[in-house]
């Protein structure tokens, strides 16, 4: 059993959660994951560690509510308990002194960005951000985000804050004046694709960090692979980070909607004909 | 001669849509009428042919005589696990085989006489065997045993007999590895592995679910915290897949996917349990042992209409238990043997269309002593299907190995351990398994459980060490 600390609403469809978490908190890297299940029937759901302190011991979790287990997850209240929190997991992201690191980030995809430029900024990078949302109110941890950076570009599709469009716009801006060491690009699929376009027109490198559908998240079931380079990679245990010039974000964005209608439909708690079998 | 019990099963037709079990076990007329049979050798074959040593002729005997809790205690001094064994341990090439009564008729059926001993004291509430004060004594030397599988389970069972204090650390939130994730309801009801693994913590094991074992701790943190002897028996735990073009199709999945979603997640309960399977009209899977025979049958059971095994040797060659392919077959699945898959086509929405396959006919016998299939030239052909099930076997999982110090590995990447004692290079930690031999059964991994805690009670009780 895992406590929630504190519960705080970042969008309506987003909630911030600080867990009690000593032992994953003691050895937690950026780039790490952990899997939570929020109820027996739960599904395992894996978020990345947006946060997280050593000394309190404690980590902090974003999550979206997208099918019918994150939005209970997002129902979920301080004081409240996970049932199961198993982490960290996934490769760290090696944090280097690059230079000047421009850092994209697209709706929930500050989450994970952030403690990787956290830590990019604190080992001396000049960190550049790109943050982008459908609109303003949805713009999550700017705050977060302008506490380390040299500067922070906004953009929303709808114009109501910032740059009017996507990302690639002032992304494109700031590679045309700029030397870029490197881009880190994390966000829904259709935006990491777009932006590793831009990066590779200026073959700056660029890592983006991919949110594979998975089950165990230790390597065992291979729900996640993912081809990067021409080769089946895990996301669980070889990523969740990979060059992003190399990832295959088709079959990634495919393999992303399998699941898209019964989790739907399960939200919607229709029984598809499932009457009458047995527990 | 006498003529052996037929254990009672659900009709075919029937238990192809359902998850309950399969077999229902002997009533106990049946039970005393087969132990009976026993012929009582002077030297039973039997006893050696079982890899946890269990007194086999002395259980028959109280089956016997109607005494189903002597049997049950006889079983228990050696097997943590009866209901488990008896339901999925391949006794037809171990203690059956070698029964006397079979060198002319049918062996006693020894399986089905554990499993009901066994689900007799669970129904009737015995309680399982407790430490004695005199075992208690050791409490103080604290033992680790990394996964929870069949080899873990046994492991810690004995070492927790033996008076040890074990700490039992599974990266799953439930304990049983692949007796939980991998074996389905109908042939290994999980209430069946939450009383088994239950009466673990009745020995005073203490379980601790979701820790990784080289993320959430180190082996050399279990040495810090002191822990003094560390068994490994993570199994194998990483999905091979054909490397065929198309397999990263959406339908395309490991037999650990499937399994995993349908066992541990209860997807075949969804939308009442939140994670979901796609399952489709036709469903394919490839290879031919058990693992690929419970898939095959799981796919039938979620509703799929046609399901079939495709494996590029024969039948005389498929690796699974003859009772799980004739199950199968009984169920409806189709066998296309010597059939090799080619590569896997998909539609615009990147999911399963069909599979093409080549003929395959038999050469001579290659390393494994089988002989080679080889492609036959122009034979290739189209399957449509909507589902695949990769059943081809397992490699070492890297998690736990890349991140232990000093740790060696074989050529093939499992861990090296010494024959006789199991301890691998690392002094105090001990390896058996799946991840010593690769993919193998329960109750191999049950026996290397067995033989490790012996050894590791051995280690501890060495004061040079």
């Amino acid at each position: 059993m895992v406590k929630i600390l504190e519960k705080k609403q970042l969008t309506p469809s987003i909630q911030k959660f600080i867990l009690e978490a000593p032992l994953i908190a003691g050895k937690v890297q950026p780039g790490h994951f952990v899997i939570v299940r929020h109820s027996e029937k739960g599904e395992r759901i894996p978020l990345t560690v947006a946060d997280f302190d050593r000394e309190q011991g404690t980590i902090t979790i974003v999550c979206q509510g997208m099918g019918k287990s994150t939005k209970e997850i997002n129902r979920m209240q301080a004081g409240d308990f996970f049932i199961d929190l198993l982490g960290p997991l996934g490769t760290a992201y090696p944090i280097k002194r690059l230079g000047t690191v421009v850092c994209v980030a697209g709706g929930l995809g500050v989450a994970p960005l952030y403690p990787k430029a956290k830590a990019l900024a604190a080992v001396g990078n000049r960190i550049i951000a790109i943050l982008g949302a459908q609109r303003k109110e949805l713009l999550i941890m700017s705050a977060e985000m302008e506490s380390i950076s040299e500067k922070v570009l906004y953009s929303t599709d709808d114009g109501s804050f910032g740059h009017h469009g996507f990302v690639t716009s002032p992304l494109r801006e700031v590679l045309q004046e700029e030397k870029v060491d490197e881009v880190l690009a994390i966000g829904p699929v259709p935006m990491m694709a777009a932006a590793v376009k831009v990066t590779k027109e200026f073959n700056v490198p660029t890592v983006v960090s991919l949110n594979a559908l998975m089950i165990d998240g230790t390597g065992m079931c291979g729900g996640c692979r993912v081809t990067v380079g021409g080769e089946t990679k895990f996301s669980c245990v070889d990523g969740p980070a990979f060059d992003g010039h190399r990832v295959d974000f088709d079959e990634l964005a495919k393999r992303q909607r399998y699941y898209r209608e019964m989790e739907e439909a399960a939200d919607h708690r229709c029984r598809l004909g499932l009457e009458g079998v047995k527990e | 001669m006498s003529v052996r019990q037929d254990m009672p099963k659900q009709d075919p037709a029937v238990r192809r849509s359902n998850f309950d079990e399969v077999a229902l076990g002997f009533t106990a007329e049946q039970a005393v009428a087969e132990a009976k049979r026993c012929l009582k050798c002077k030297k039973p074959l039997c006893r050696e042919g079982c890899p946890v040593e269990i007194d086999i002729p002395a259980f028959l005997a109280c089956v016997a005589s109607g005494d189903f809790a002597g049997a049950l205690g006889n079983i228990q001094e050696k097997n943590s696990l009866p209901a488990i064994c008896g339901r999925v341990c391949p006794q037809e090439n171990q203690c059956e085989f070698r029964c006397i009564l079979g060198k002319k008729g049918s062996p006693i059926a020894i399986g089905a006489l554990e499993r009901f001993v066994a689900d007799w004291g669970r129904k009737n509430k015995v309680k399982a065997k407790a430490r004695t004060a005199g075992e208690k004594q050791q409490e103080k030397t604290k033992v680790a045993v990394i996964g929870s599988g069949p080899a873990g389970l046994t492991a810690a069972a004995d070492l927790a007999l033996m008076g040890y204090q074990v700490t039992l650390f599974e990266s799953l939130h439930a304990a049983g590895g692949v007796l939980r994730y991998g074996i389905p309801e109908f042939r290994l009801p999980k209430s069946i592995v939450d009383y088994e693994v239950g009466n673990l913590s009745n020995l005073g094991v203490e379980i601790k679910t979701n820790y990784l074992v080289g993320k959430t701790i180190t082996v050399q943190e279990l040495f810090d915290q002191g822990y003094q002897g560390i068994f490994i028996s993570t199994g194998a735990g990483l999905p091979r897949f054909l490397q065929i073009p198309g397999e990263n199709l959406n339908g395309v999945f490991s037999a650990n996917e499937f399994l995993t979603r349908v066992n541990l997640m209860k997807a075949y309960l969804f939308p009442k349990y939140d994670t979901p399977i796609k399952i489709g009209k036709r469903v394919a899977v490839v290879g031919a042992g058990n693992v690929a025979m419970d898939s095959a049958r799981t796919a039938l059971r979620l509703g799929a209409e046609e399901s079939m095994i495709i494996y590029r040797r024969s039948r005389t060659e498929m690796p699974a238990r003859l009772e799980e392919i004739e199950n199968a077959e009984a169920e409806g699945v189709a066998l296309h043997l010597l059939t090799n898959p080619v590569r896997i086509l998909g539609n615009e929405q990147g999911n399963v269309r069909s599979i093409v396959c080549e003929k395959m006919e038999l050469g001579a016998a290659d390393a494994s002593g089988r002989r080679r299939p080889l492609p036959v030239a122009g034979s290739e052909f189209e399957i449509p299907l909507d589902t695949v099930v990769i059943a081809i076997g397992q490699g070492p999982n890297p998690i736990l190995l890349r991140n232990t110090d000093h740790l060696e590995l074989d050529e093939r990447g499992y861990i090296k351990t010494d024959p006789e004692t199991l301890m691998t290079s690392i002094p105090g930690v001990f390896a058996g398994g799946d991840i010593v031999t690769g993919a193998a059964t329960v109750i191999a991994a049950m026996g290397a459980g067995k033989k490790a805690a012996r050894s590791i009670k051995k280690y501890l009780e060495n004061p040079d060490r």
